[in-house]
């Protein structure tokens, strides 16, 4: 027990850059996800954050929480600002910084996509991190294109609840061809922390998609936010991969998954769905993991 | 150094004498020469700047932002539909207080599609909280970028800029421009130093969530900057004057002294008006030009000095501001209005979608304001 306990304080390193005092809701995993994050890069790290829910976390003017300079940015923006900051720099000889953009599901998977796709084109050297609540949280929990099926949202009421997957934004990433693409959850810290600090070794577009739970929108306990992203791993809903030049790697495999039901169940957003939905979530579910696992078989180097 | 060079050319000349770090950039006729151009130069090494070719004109402007935020000179053209796309990058641009320089190729707004000449693209951009000169010819282009970054750049401005130049006449017409020396240059521009940018080292929020208590200051502070910018322009073409031998200020006087009949024109048509006042003058009517250099800020104070003695003011525009009348006439009407000064004023919709504006199509124009009581706005040449 001990011997694991020293490894969780290596893993994770202690300074904390994030600052209390942000606006974030209660059991927010968006504000997790940032900690983890700037935990994982240091100091010099410049964000750039679009309209999101963390364009509010971070505090009104003239306060800031994260402790790294921040450009709020419009919507579809982020990733542009981001490639006109690391590109300026460089114009310049001034590289070093890390450049992050850092924004929603709506931002990226949605108003923000074209700017995100034309950032990997180019391979601008940044990282893009998306904080997947899967809904737009901000503006009070509206369908995007990453809220996954049979959820219930502001404009996919109960009666018409989302019909139809969730886009799968990581097969578009990687097919750009970008370096590296990862998925994490603020459920695995240690998971998370060791990619961000890969990705900003890595020259290039980095593509980083973190599952934050949002209790506010997902009409779950806020105390119970780690609990429903484990869930999410455990239940494959959100695979841990990583895609690094091609190569697929399944982080965590879930050596026995759990039933979907466990997953939903702790989340009103999901409390209308009948069994017969259930199960066709589940099949979705493994249908997908089935279609990673081959990705990986087929599409991974040699060494590990 | 003299060169023959078409405005797109002396538009990229322009960002590369004024020693821009940064340029994103998107295609869009009748611009594509100035996003060619600058590849060449960045790509042959002779402009030492990093260029990204992005995928809109919004990704442009905000590339341009997120670079000019880190403390880089940047530039960024294009035209028409690019610059409507831009319009919410550009208020973010303005009231982020970055002073980036835009180069824009003024082309009519589809549709129906049209590449030519018509100011409708800036005019519907005036409210961004840009600074808008309006060149005449290739070397005022040139000139003008190389003013803007001083201009814009000054502590107490801080503000956006964007030079105009009409569609074919310039982007695509070729004219002599002379180049100025890169160390002279960097005796008349010093480099960007912002007080604040993004660094690590000293953390700052940029752009946070603004309540009431806050915005409106924001929102008055670029006013003054505005007023600010007024005298700027006029000491930074006086400065240029001095290093290099040609002026601008914020409006062009061309015989008006004794000028019964005032036209006030912008863009290329200023230079046609110009000849149209000689051809009149031969026929013994005592008529005057002043060009509007700069529309935003707008000259006030000089367009009521330089009108004060005519007796009739006609204002042409290459624009319309759809259920009411042409946007410069609006302005022109406003000053005057504002200094207690009265006349008859005519206005004058002209060149709309590229249509040529002739000495004839001005002598015309003149004519319909003599002897008639003003009934604006006029079209100028409509066939029905």
């Amino acid at each position: 027990m001990n011997e694991k306990k020293k490894d969780l304080t290596l893993s994770i390193p202690k300074e904390e850059i994030m600052q209390p005092g942000h606006l974030a809701c209660q059991g927010c995993g968006a504000s997790l996800a940032m900690r983890y994050a700037l935990k994982a890069l240091g100091r010099n790290v410049i964000l750039d954050i679009p309209a999101c829910c963390w364009a509010v976390i971070d505090g009104p003017f003239p306060y800031s929480a994260t402790g790294v300079p921040i450009y709020h940015t419009a919507f579809e923006t982020a990733a542009a600002v981001a490639s006109g900051i690391s590109n300026g720099l460089r114009s310049v000889g001034k590289s070093g910084a890390t450049i992050m953009a850092w924004a929603g599901d709506g931002g990226t998977f949605d108003i923000g996509i074209q700017a995100l796709s034309g950032a990997a084109e180019r391979n601008d050297d940044i990282i893009y991190t998306v904080y997947d609540n899967e809904a737009y949280m901000n503006t009070g929990i509206q369908r995007s294109s990453a809220t996954p099926h049979g959820a219930w949202t502001t404009t996919t009421p109960v009666k018409h609840f989302k019909k139809g997957e969730k886009k799968d934004l990581d097969s578009i990433m990687v097919a750009h061809g970008i370096p590296y693409m990862a998925t994490a959850s603020i459920s695995h810290p240690e998971d998370l922390i060791k990619k961000y600090q890969k990705a900003a070794k890595i020259r290039g577009t980095k593509f980083l998609h973190v599952y934050a739970p949002c209790p506010t929108g997902w009409k779950s306990d806020p105390a119970m936010t780690v609990k429903v992203a484990k869930l999410a791993v455990e239940t494959n809903v959100f695979p841990i991969y990583e895609v690094e030049n091609g190569n697929y790697r399944i982080n965590i495999k879930p050596s026995k998954r759990k039933e979907v039901k466990e997953y939903l169940s702790m989340q009103g957003r999901f409390k209308h769905l009948t069994e017969e939905d259930v199960k066709y979530i589940q099949e979705n579910i493994d249908r997908k993991w089935d279609t990673l696992l081959k990705k990986e078989q087929y599409f991974s180097s040699k060494e590990k | 150094m003299k060169q023959v060079m078409n405005g797109d050319f002396a538009a990229s000349y322009g960002a590369m004498s004024a020693l821009v770090k940064y340029v994103a950039a998107y295609p869009i006729t009748p611009q594509t020469l100035v996003v060619e151009k600058l590849s060449e130069l960045v790509a042959d090494g002779e402009m030492d700047a990093v260029f990204s070719k992005v995928e809109s004109e919004h990704s442009a402007m905000a590339a341009c932002i997120g670079a000019e935020a880190a403390g880089i000179r940047t530039f960024t053209a294009t035209s028409s539909q690019g610059l409507l796309l831009m319009c919410e990058v550009l208020h973010w641009a303005a009231r982020g207080r970055l002073p980036i320089v835009l180069a824009n190729v003024n082309r009519a707004v589809a549709p129906g599609w049209s590449i030519w000449a018509d100011a409708q693209d800036s005019i519907s951009q005036r409210d961004t909280g840009w600074m808008q000169v309006y060149a005449e010819d290739n070397q005022e282009v040139y000139d003008s970028i190389i003013m803007a970054y001083k201009i814009a750049e000054s502590p107490d401005v801080l503000l956006p800029m964007m030079i105009n130049l009409d569609a074919f006449f310039l982007s695509h017409t070729s004219e002599v421009v002379d180049l100025i020396d890169k160390k002279d240059i960097e005796k008349f521009l010093p480099p960007y130093e912002p007080k604040f940018k993004l660094n690590p080292s000293e953390p700052h929020a940029f752009n946070a969530l603004t309540s009431p208590d806050h915005y409106f200051e924001l929102t008055y502070k670029m006013h003054l900057a505005m007023e600010k910018a007024k005298k700027r322009i006029t000491e930074v073409g006086v400065e240029f004057e001095k290093m290099f031998g040609r002026r601008y200020g914020l409006t062009e006087s061309y015989r008006i002294e004794d000028a019964d009949t005032v036209l006030v024109t912008f863009g290329t048509i200023a230079g046609t008006a110009k000849e149209t006042v000689d051809l009149l003058r031969k026929e013994g009517k005592k008529v005057g030009n002043l060009k509007i250099r700069v529309f935003r800020p707008f000259p006030q104070e000089e367009v009521c000095e330089a009108l004060k003695n005519a007796k009739k003011v006609i204002v042409v525009d290459r624009d319309y501001s759809y259920g009411f009348e042409g946007a410069f006439f609006t302005e022109v009407k406003s000053a005057l209005y504002n200094k207690g000064v009265m006349k008859p004023l005519y206005g004058m919709m002209a060149g709309i979608g590229g249509r040529d504006v002739s000495t004839g199509t001005l002598k015309e124009i003149v004519a319909k304001a003599e002897g008639e009581d003003p009934k604006n706005p006029y079209f100028i040449g409509v066939k029905l």
